[in-house]
């Protein structure tokens, strides 16, 4: 039987990816950012997935407005690393694997959450970012990929208790999954931040600090705020906050805080990482 | 169910809902098309032109030709969208940070550096009535 071993909420500022692959992640600026994401990355290492389902947003790369799915689910065996408009970030190809997200797909539509289906499709730094983050710079990811990407760019996001419930369906798609895998879950995005406007570099640490520990202790609480507070309290884009939601949803009932950093700034953004064991 | 518009009393945030998404298609697809690479050269070498191949209004295609940040949202622009427009120009996010809320580049770092905007005094606007706070 597939089990989920682990949960990682994690920031995917593109500035953090740059950094990374430009060769400046030991400058001044950067080293006290990488030095925190050190200790999630030995123990993701020693956890050890097989597959992991990465919950993100694609920013205007995949998509378009042209068609914008609330909740879209990568069946592909490959996702090649989107052009964002200066070429591909320089990071391995993500495999995916078309078994257990077909699972998925099934299992989550029977269960009523109607994901749009994605056949081919690259990943922007949505995707890319929390895994350089975990995993670092690697000639080949070290497990394989289930992309599910959440609209948060055109109003309105899926709400926080809709992405909980989702995570919830999440984990009982896979543990009717008959096959022996370790599966982690990633939401992404956040923390508070705003790109837009007057208020643009907006950071709320009072908020953040309340979201981490709601995180680890009182998931239903956060799912009780409003797409309004998210955007006056977190800043317009700390709204993407819905897609840690999501994972929080899929590790359980109770869980182990196994570490957290958080940090500002990260470019325009305060970044958070956390990891979760169920406990 | 719609939800009220409740967000309109958050202070200098333009929510890119049904009423934006409506009027701002067109130029966020405009936007988009600049993610390929011959058509950024199209754009740069007549923008004016360029603009023509989207039915874009009088107003949007003043912001996009003004580079007017804050207008470009005002009618309709969606921060992630509109950016394309300044990694064409070969400016960063920050750079157009500084410029929507009127801050020189380096003193708008500088508040990033300091911990970023703060929220005190910038949750409400300063007319929203007691009701909706």
């Amino acid at each position: 039987m597939a089990r989920i071993v682990g949960g990682i909420a994690c920031s995917h500022v593109p500035a953090i990816g740059a950094a990374l692959d430009k060769g400046n992640a030991g400058n001044e600026y950067w080293k006290p950012y990488f030095d925190g994401t050190i200790p999630a990355r030995d123990w993701l290492a020693k956890l050890n997935p097989d597959v992991a389902i990465l919950i993100y947003n694609d920013h205007a790369n995949a998509l378009s407005l042209q068609l914008i799915p609330t909740f879209l689910l990568g069946t592909a065996a490959e996702f090649p690393v989107a052009d964002e408009g200066f070429g591909p970030r320089p990071v391995p190809k993500v495999y995916g694997h078309p078994k257990l997200a077909w699972h998925l797909t099934e299992s989550l539509i029977l269960d009523e959450f109607d994901m749009t289906i994605a056949n081919e499709m690259p990943v922007d730094h949505g995707l890319t970012v929390p895994l350089s983050v975990t995993c670092g710079q690697v000639a080949q990811w070290p497990f394989r990929v289930i992309p599910l990407c959440v609209n948060v760019i055109q109003y309105p996001p899926p709400t926080g208790v809709r992405c909980f419930k989702l995570g919830q369906a999440i984990r009982r798609a896979v543990e009717e999954y008959p096959e022996d895998l370790r599966v982690v879950v990633y939401g992404t995005g956040g923390m508070s931040h705003q790109l837009q406007g007057e208020r643009a570099g907006f950071v709320n640490r009072e908020f953040d600090q309340e979201f981490l520990d709601g995180m680890v202790n009182d998931p239903e609480k956060l799912t009780k705020i409003s797409h309004t507070q998210y955007m006056r309290e977190s800043g317009s884009e700390g709204i993407e906050m819905v897609m840690w939601l999501a994972m929080r949803g899929a590790l359980g009932p109770k869980v182990r805080e196994a570490y957290r950093f958080y940090r500002v700034p990260t470019s325009n953004t305060a970044s958070g990482l956390l990891c979760l064991e169920p406990a | 169910m719609s939800a009220p518009r409740d967000y309109e009393s958050i202070p200098g945030t333009y929510v890119y809902d049904a009423e934006r998404g409506r009027v701002g298609y067109h130029l966020n697809m405009f936007c988009m098309s600049l993610n390929d690479p011959e058509n950024r050269k199209a754009f740069k070498a007549d923008q004016a032109a360029y603009l023509e191949r989207f039915p874009l209004t009088p107003e949007q295609k003043e912001a996009v030709l003004k580079r007017d940040w804050l207008g470009m949202l005002r009618v309709g622009g969606n921060i992630y969208y509109t950016i394309k427009i300044a990694f064409c120009d070969g400016l960063t996010f920050q750079d157009v940070a500084g410029m929507m809320c009127s801050m020189p580049r380096e003193e708008y770092a500088k508040m990033m550096m300091a911990g970023g905007r703060s929220p005190e005094g910038n949750l409400f606007k300063p007319d929203a009535s007691v009701e909706n706070k």
